[in-house]
């Protein structure tokens, strides 16, 4: 005991020390704001820095302060599981098909201002008000430079020309999901898993990662193909994420690939007002400053996403790849053939 | 609990009072039932779906994701062994350059989430990086399109992944149980002729199987629990299918039908190690004199330090370099963000949290063993231990309902009283989480003070009992003293885990409250994890305090040449009892 006893009595201490900050910290956390403060609270399965400038610009518009949780998975079970007594005002989503999952778990209650129906076109948006698109990104292919393509179908995906060249991320990725589920709407189950099979047939590695290191795993040789959404594209080139991804920017071509006889597949981010939200005025207003022309512009400048508001700006870089054919197929129905595609996904094995 | 424990413990009931032995149980009763919770939760939500997803599953994905899980459990097991069993003997029983260094040093990895590790190997090993980069220069090579290295994300890379951080727990427990090996064994084989090699590998390795045993459970725990690295290096395992399920095609039943499934596999893994150790209860008996260290020159001076430096530059050095030097690169690109330190502290506020009330929980359940010496008390702490076998997702998916449940519960009655709104009083506080972790690790505070326990000689409590202690005197003068080191380094072990415990950190922490593994997932998710190497390499030091601290208790007891000591250092250093 004695060889040890200088050692236990500083872990003594360090435990009293971190009992006495863990009891005052639980009063810190439980606190919470101040009741005179007018807050909003924001659910969201956004990345944390991607949603940081819409909220930053709106507590300096409305002096409404954000209180944000990410939580990637399992936003709608915990809203959910909170019931009424859940502080959630705005639950934020990245995927058409999450947005429909929470409201589907009707932890949403409808709106309808003037504003909001004004800005956001019918087809990005519930008929009921449930839900509003917010921003829309494209889902491309990087290309090698030296490939030369100039254009491409997302069919051609699946051409056996392209073996071992081809990187993309988990099939059961969200993104991923919402490709294959615009494909089944397009061509039906058979040749979606024919293309399927042909888009594994081609991987140059295991199907995971992020979009970003398609463009990284192109310009270190391991593919020529990748798949990935548009706003990575600017986020690299534009400097923003540092030197070294500017590098895989810039390393790559980029193309706008389109279905046949249709167009550019693209998904949303959107936001919802939750049922039982204690700030709902808060949670409108929030809503209807996403879709005002300036945090369109702020949208489409800080995170090269593609405005919802028609004649809203579009960043120089994302404008540079060329005109965007949005695809006609609806948001809906592509949200709703994603359980049969995450099935297919499955059955071809494309992430194992 | 080996027979001859279980009659000493019986006649230890008499001290106590075989009366109120039964009520002696009420308390662990109560932490088994709260562990239960999220469990039964679970299952409540499993039979809401229907079956139908089963054909699905057993066409195509659970092949795949079973033999895949397989595969990794084995890949890591076998290499987790062949590193630490050697590392271990080699520093427990030979003398050569760097020997006191490496003893600690070979535990450091364990500070550092398996996450972490993979992304930095990612990194390193990239065409892109800087040991591709070298060997293209070297070997005149200008494009990678040229040559490549295999890709680190696959199931190979994912095994040396998952072996470089998980090692140190079979090292660990091997390291003790050499320890304490008395030298007689030994000397006999010696004398009858065995080479030094021989009687390692007949007399030495199987002495110290229960050990090995207990200490690759862990790891192979670890493995099966484990979201983040497998996730990202693309390995589909059994828990990564269960998130498909679950966040693919909203069938959150289905999710909990495949977890439950899982747990069961657990448990044949958990029941099948715990047999392993009665049977071998022979080697528990050996006491007396430890070997005296065999002082190794030259060439085979040179290889010994070499084998042991190896894990401890690629499971620590290598990884920890990345991340400093892409953390300063960062820091000069972006600056410091103040957010960090808050990151920091609400990190180690909700770990210590979770650790106090996991120290508190175990020792209700191992007290409630001891004083009560009923073979139900031991039951009860196997179901005690039960979180740690449950992945921290499906851990956090079950603990959602029945707190948020109580949270409304109060919410109501508060509002229909006193017309004041609760709010959520446990989910929205960090409550959640000090739960959750606390259930999560409680089996390390159990199986150290078990062990812990079993050491304390049965008299001790007669004699208290005799000179007209109660119970709980007994408890507080003679037992707690005696079971400091255990207790310390169970909280550094939960604290740790705490730390760097991912899953259920995301899905329950409360509004507008980010940690730092929360931090460092948020920017991998968005594909930016160099933006978190600052975040990452605070995980990492406030990781290392703790076991720094292990291998200083660790070492100072097994630096002492009294056995007494080194039967100690076996106490605190294994938590060989789980589930």
């Amino acid at each position: 005991m004695s060889g040890t006893s200088p050692t236990i009595s500083l872990v003594r201490r360090t435990l009293c020390g971190a009992l006495a900050a863990v009891s005052l910290a639980a009063l810190g956390l439980a606190a919470g704001p101040a009741a005179a403060e007018e807050v909003v609270n924001v659910y969201t399965t956004r990345e944390p820095a991607l949603a940081a400038p819409l909220f930053e610009a709106f507590t300096k518009a409305t002096g409404v302060r954000v209180h944000s949780v990410f939580v990637k998975d399992g936003l709608a079970e915990r809203v959910k599981a909170e019931g009424a007594a859940s502080p959630a005002d705005v639950l934020m989503t990245v995927d058409v098909g999450n947005l429909l999952d929470v409201v589907d778990a009707g932890v949403t209650q409808p709106v309808e201002t003037p504003v909001l129906t004004a800005a956001v076109p019918a087809n990005l948006r519930d008929p009921q008000g449930n839900w509003y698109a917010l921003s829309l990104r494209a889902r491309l292919v990087y290309a090698a430079k030296d490939a030369k393509l100039t254009g491409i179908h997302y069919e051609d995906l699946a051409d056996p020309k392209y073996k071992g060249k081809i990187c993309i991320r988990s099939g059961q990725h969200p993104y991923n999901v919402a490709l294959t589920a615009a494909y089944l709407v397009h061509h039906g189950e058979a040749k979606t898993e024919a293309w399927l099979r042909g888009v594994k047939a081609n991987l140059a590695r295991k199907a995971t990662g992020g979009d970003r290191e398609g463009a990284r795993d192109i310009v270190g040789g391991i593919c020529e193909l990748a798949i990935g959404n548009s706003y990575y594209v600017g986020l690299m080139r534009s400097g923003k994420g540092g030197p070294e991804q500017q590098k895989w920017g810039d390393g790559i071509a980029v193309l706008l690939p389109t279905f046949e006889g249709g167009g550019t597949h693209v998904n949303v981010s959107g936001a919802a007002v939750a049922k039982n939200a204690p700030n709902k005025s808060n949670a409108v207003k929030l809503l209807e400053f996403a879709v005002s022309p300036e945090m369109q512009a702020i949208y489409a400048k800080a995170n090269f996403e593609y405005p919802v508001l028609k004649g809203a700006a579009i960043d120089p870089v994302i404008a540079a790849l060329g005109p965007l054919t949005v695809d006609p197929i609806s948001l809906v129905d592509i949200a709703k053939a994603r359980k049969k595609a995450s099935e297919l996904i499955d059955k071809v094995g494309f992430d194992s | 609990m080996p027979p001859h424990i279980i009659s000493r413990n019986r006649r230890l009931a008499s001290a106590f009072g075989r009366r109120r032995g039964a009520l002696l149980l009420v308390a662990p009763a109560l932490v088994a039932g709260f562990v239960l919770l999220p469990i039964l939760a679970l299952g409540i939500i499993a039979a809401r779906g229907s079956g139908d997803l089963w054909p699905h599953l057993i066409a195509y994905v659970l092949p795949d994701a079973v033999s895949q899980t397989l595969i990794l459990l084995a890949g890591v097991g076998l290499l987790s062994f062949f590193v630490a069993v050697p590392c271990a003997f080699l520093v427990a029983t030979c003398e050569f350059p760097g020997r006191r260094l490496l003893d600690w040093a070979l535990l450091l990895p364990l500070a550092l989430p398996g996450y972490i590790v993979a992304y930095s190997y990612l990194d390193l090993l990239h065409p892109l990086g800087p040991v591709q980069g070298v060997l293209r220069f070297a070997l005149g090579i200008a494009s990678p399109r040229d040559f490549r290295l295999p890709d680190v994300r696959s199931v190979g890379g994912c095994i040396f992944v998952l072996s470089c951080v998980l090692y140190p727990y079979v090292y660990l427990s091997a390291r003790a149980s050499f320890l304490m090996q008395s030298a007689a064994a030994l000397d006999v084989a010696r004398s009858l002729g065995a080479s030094r090699t021989r009687a390692a590998l007949r007399i030495a390795l199987p002495m110290a199987r229960p050990a090995i045993v207990a200490g690759l459970t862990l790891v192979l725990l670890e493995v099966l629990g484990d979201i983040g690295a497998s996730e990202f290096l693309g390995v589909r395992t059994l828990t990564v299918s269960i998130y498909a399920t679950w966040v693919n095609r909203s069938n959150l039943p289905g999710a909990a039908q495949i977890a439950l499934v899982m747990l069961a596999l657990v448990l044949v893994l958990v029941a099948a190690e715990r047999l392993a150790r009665r049977r071998a209860r022979y080697t528990t008996a050996a006491a007396g004199r430890p070997p005296a260290r065999v002082c190794l020159r030259g060439g085979k001076a040179a290889g010994a330090t070499l084998l042991c430096a190896l894990p401890v530059l690629l499971g620590f050095v290598a990884p920890v370099w990345h991340l400093a030097t892409a953390a300063a690169q960062r820091l000069e690109f972006s600056g410091l963000s103040p957010a960090l330190l808050l990151e920091a502290r609400n990190s180690a506020l909700l770990a210590g949290g979770g650790t106090l009330v996991a120290i508190a929980l175990g020792l209700v359940v191992t007290v409630g063993q001891r004083l009560s010496a009923r073979p139900a008390a031991s039951v009860l702490a196997r179901i005690a231990s039960l979180g740690y076998a449950v992945p921290g997702t499906v851990l956090a998916i079950g603990l959602l309902t029945p707190l948020a449940g109580f949270d409304n519960w109060v919410d109501a009655a508060a509002r229909e009283t006193f017309g004041v709104s609760t709010g959520l009083l446990i989910s929205g506080s960090g409550g959640a989480l000090v739960i959750a972790y606390a259930i999560r690790f409680l089996a390390i505070p159990i199986g150290g003070l078990e062990a812990g326990f079993t050491r304390m000689s049965p008299h001790l409590d007669m004699a208290a009992r005799s000179l007209g202690a109660t119970g709980a005197s007994a408890v507080r003068r003679i037992h707690l003293p005696l079971l400091r080191p255990a207790l310390a380094t169970a909280a550094l072990m939960v604290f740790v885990d705490g730390m760097k415990e991912l899953p259920a950190t995301l899905l329950l922490r409360p509004l507008g409250v980010e940690t730092l593994a929360t931090h460092i997932y948020g920017e991998a998710a968005r594909g930016t994890y160099e933006d978190g190497a600052l975040a990452a390499l605070l995980v990492v030091l406030v990781g290392l305090v703790p076991v720094v601290i292990l291998a200083r208790i660790s070492g100072a007891a097994f630096g002492a040449t009294q056995s007494s000591s080194a039967r100690r250092g076996e106490a605190q250093g294994a938590p060989t009892a789980v589930g």
